[in-house]
């Protein structure tokens, strides 16, 4: 039985297959992410209707809680939707790049160079507009991963290596986040460290419309390279024995995995773990064509972020909890599940 | 490649002199800092104390205990980080993949916050605590299903630990923000203020730890040969995998009890002690308790002479160290494969 559908544009340059079960999975995941979406809209310290928001949303209802929906609740829930997707999908390629379903953004140094880019900037020059933490941020990823890449080239990248030398620049961004934290004053090391564990408070439109384009331009043509990324996963002999340039497709998917970690964390700091589970899960449901995984770990990794930032933001009212504290509550528990379920590979 | 030191009489040579070298930087690094003194200032400190005198009263009070803390915890660490690279077989553990640092530092936030501990000795025990049981959670975690503690499970059950307490420490950080300045110390490591009862509680546990880790040599040079050929050999593997994890738990938990989470010794030494010795750890062990104990008083040197008035956290230091170390490590690593 085929359980695939093949796309191919007419001149045969892009090409991938869909898993026929992607097509049922899809529209539910999209389901399941709008009911989320107004049930998270409906809860906080003030309780909305979940019909008043479908109402508000249709542009009918009265405008009572126009402001709460519209300007504090929906932003901050589309942004942890896309940053959930960005790290979803950068994880996803870096598992297929390393060919090692332990690989995320947050292990091999890509976020760590964007940490230390904010915290310094946080720490020593607050006195400029904050605004710029994000710019900031993605600099930081992008030097980052390039030392990263530099240090681990040796007439080519090797994967293993690439890992290997991204947990030790992991490591040393580590230590020196924590200097800065140790050294810097008082005030702004605690608004640092809430940058660290990972947070969507107080996002505006302006942030979801300066994450967006990230996505639109480097998730579809994450999509379009899929046969690439497929031949990166059955390892470099066999991918140059069949054409692949593999070299230069590995820069050009490590960019584009770079490009959305470091979006990703310049919105919303430190959240981890996304990048590794969503695509697990996506893997569960999908099975292996790279096509459906990545619009299946985008959408997963969204639900997941905008959930635990809903549960962060109203279990301990009025507190408002950082939301990468709750992912990777959720996040680690389910990685030793991981663990156990594969005790007898 | 082979070992600088052959013969077994240069080996003993070379453990001489560099017990000579360790006597020579704990003597330094009791004169250097914020006051500078001399080194005959503290030998006359010993010899000829002067209470009048405010540099032989820094020297024996704090500069005493902090030089003492830095050489026993990083002898410590770096037999710790042999024992660990033999029992995963992968030349980049160190103590902080057993969730060592994670666990203790969450049990110290847990105490300052909820029970408002700032006894330095009782957080001490607690970090004590608080390693053990992480550890003993990635060992249970990494024993299950077949193949038991393989390498791979063990560094895999570490990473999912560390994760798990990390989440839950940021959790009780944000919330509580006071804490943040009081536990800051165990985030960054650090030898500075403590005193010597500090030290004399947990040295019993690390001097019996290392005479434990001395007398294992041999059975972890048959194990290191593989876990096949050493049941062929007739050794009982578990019971050795289990004395080596114990002997890690001792060592390790108590530097970072007294420390705090000072990474990078536990990996480097290993890997200089083999240059030197080749891969006898009946040589590596004492090997590493002495080169440890050297690079952590040295790098505490440099952590309090580079900013000073202030000070670099000693785990910053060691990891501005050991990254450049580490990285060369893995572009050898790499080559293999």
């Amino acid at each position: 039985m085929n359980k695939h559908t093949i796309l191919r544009s007419s001149s045969d340059q892009v090409s991938f297959s869909l898993e026929k079960k992607s097509i049922i999975i899809l529209p539910t995941l999209l389901l399941v992410s709008f009911i989320l979406l107004i049930l998270g809209l409906s809860v906080g310290s003030t309780m909305i209707h979940p019909w008043t928001i479908i109402e508000q949303i249709l542009g009918s209802g009265d405008s009572d809680y126009t402001f709460i929906i519209e300007t504090l609740r929906l932003p901050r829930m589309l942004l942890a939707f896309l940053v959930g997707a960005a790290l979803a999908v950068s994880g996803l390629i870096l598992q297929g790049i390393v060919r090692n379903p332990l690989a995320s953004p947050d292990i091999i140094g890509i976020t760590g160079g964007a940490k230390v880019a904010a915290v310094l900037f946080i720490t020593y020059f607050s006195a400029v507009d904050i605004k710029w933490v994000p710019v900031v941020a993605i600099l930081g990823a992008g030097i980052a991963s390039f030392v990263i890449y530099l240090l681990a080239w040796k007439k080519g990248v090797n994967p293993i290596r690439f890992v290997l030398i991204g947990i030790g620049i992991d490591a040393g961004m580590g230590a020196l986040v924590i200097m800065m934290l140790v050294l810097g004053p008082y005030y702004s090391t605690s608004e640092a460290y809430i940058w660290l564990a990972g947070s969507v408070y107080g996002a505006n439109w302006f942030d979801v419309f300066s994450m967006l384009p990230w996505l639109l331009i480097f998730i579809p043509i994450a999509i379009l390279l899929s046969r690439r990324i497929n031949l990166q996963e059955l390892g470099d002999d066999l991918a140059t024995g069949l054409g692949s340039r593999v070299e230069l497709d590995r820069f050009i998917l490590v960019s584009i995995s770079v490009a959305l970690a470091g979006s990703a964390v310049a919105f919303a700091g430190g959240i981890g773990f996304i990048g590794l589970i969503a695509p697990h899960i996506a893997r569960k449901l999908v099975g292996r064509s790279f096509a459906s995984l990545v619009s299946v770990a985008a959408i997963i990794g969204g639900l997941i972020v905008m959930s635990a930032d809903v549960v962060a933001r109203t279990v301990f009212l009025p507190l408002d909890l950082p939301a990468g504290v709750f992912v990777s509550g959720i996040g680690a528990p389910f990685f030793i599940f991981l663990l156990y379920q594969n005790r007898n590979v | 490649m082979n070992p600088l030191l052959i013969q077994h009489r240069l080996k003993i040579a070379g453990l001489v002199i560099g017990l000579c070298i360790l006597g020579l930087t704990f003597v330094l690094s009791m004169a250097l800092g914020q006051v500078q003194t001399t080194i005959r200032t503290v030998i006359e400190a010993f010899t000829n104390y002067n209470p009048a005198s405010t540099e032989h009263i820094i020297i024996t009070t704090t500069r005493i205990s902090r030089s003492s803390i830095a050489m026993v915890i990083g002898a410590s660490l770096a037999v710790a980080g042999a024992l660990m690279q033999a029992l995963t077989r992968n030349p980049l553990a160190s103590p902080s993949i057993f969730g060592i640092n994670s666990g203790a530092l969450f049990f110290v936030v847990f105490a300052t916050v909820f029970l408002s501990t700032n006894s330095l000795l009782q957080l001490m025990w607690i970090a004590f605590l608080g390693g053990t049981i992480a550890t003993i959670m990635v060992f249970f975690l990494a024993s299950l299903g077949k193949d038991s503690l393989s390498p791979i499970k063990i560094v895999l059950a570490g990473a999912a630990i560390t994760a798990f307490f990390s989440s839950f420490t940021q959790g009780l950080l944000v919330i509580d923000q006071q804490g943040l300045e009081g536990v800051l110390f165990w985030l960054g490591g650090s030898v500075a203020g403590r005193n010597l009862e500090m030290l004399q509680t947990i040295l019993p546990f690390i001097v019996g730890a290392g005479i434990v880790a001395l007398f294992l040599g041999n059975s972890i040079n048959i194990f290191t040969s593989g876990e096949d050929i050493a049941k062929g050999l007739g050794q009982r593997v578990l019971l050795v995998k289990i004395l080596m994890s114990i002997v890690i738990i001792l060592l390790a938990g108590s530097s970072v009890a007294v420390g705090g989470s000072i990474g990078f010794i536990g990996l480097i030494v290993p890997h200089l002690v083999r240059l030197l010795v080749g891969i006898d750890y009946r040589w590596i062990i004492p090997y590493c308790a002495v080169c440890g104990g050297i690079l952590l008083l040295l790098s505490d040197v440099i952590a309090r002479l580079v900013i000073i008035p202030e000070e670099m956290p000693i785990g910053v230091m060691t990891a501005l160290i050991g990254v450049p170390f580490f990285i060369s490590i893995a572009r050898r690593a790499g080559r293999t494969t």
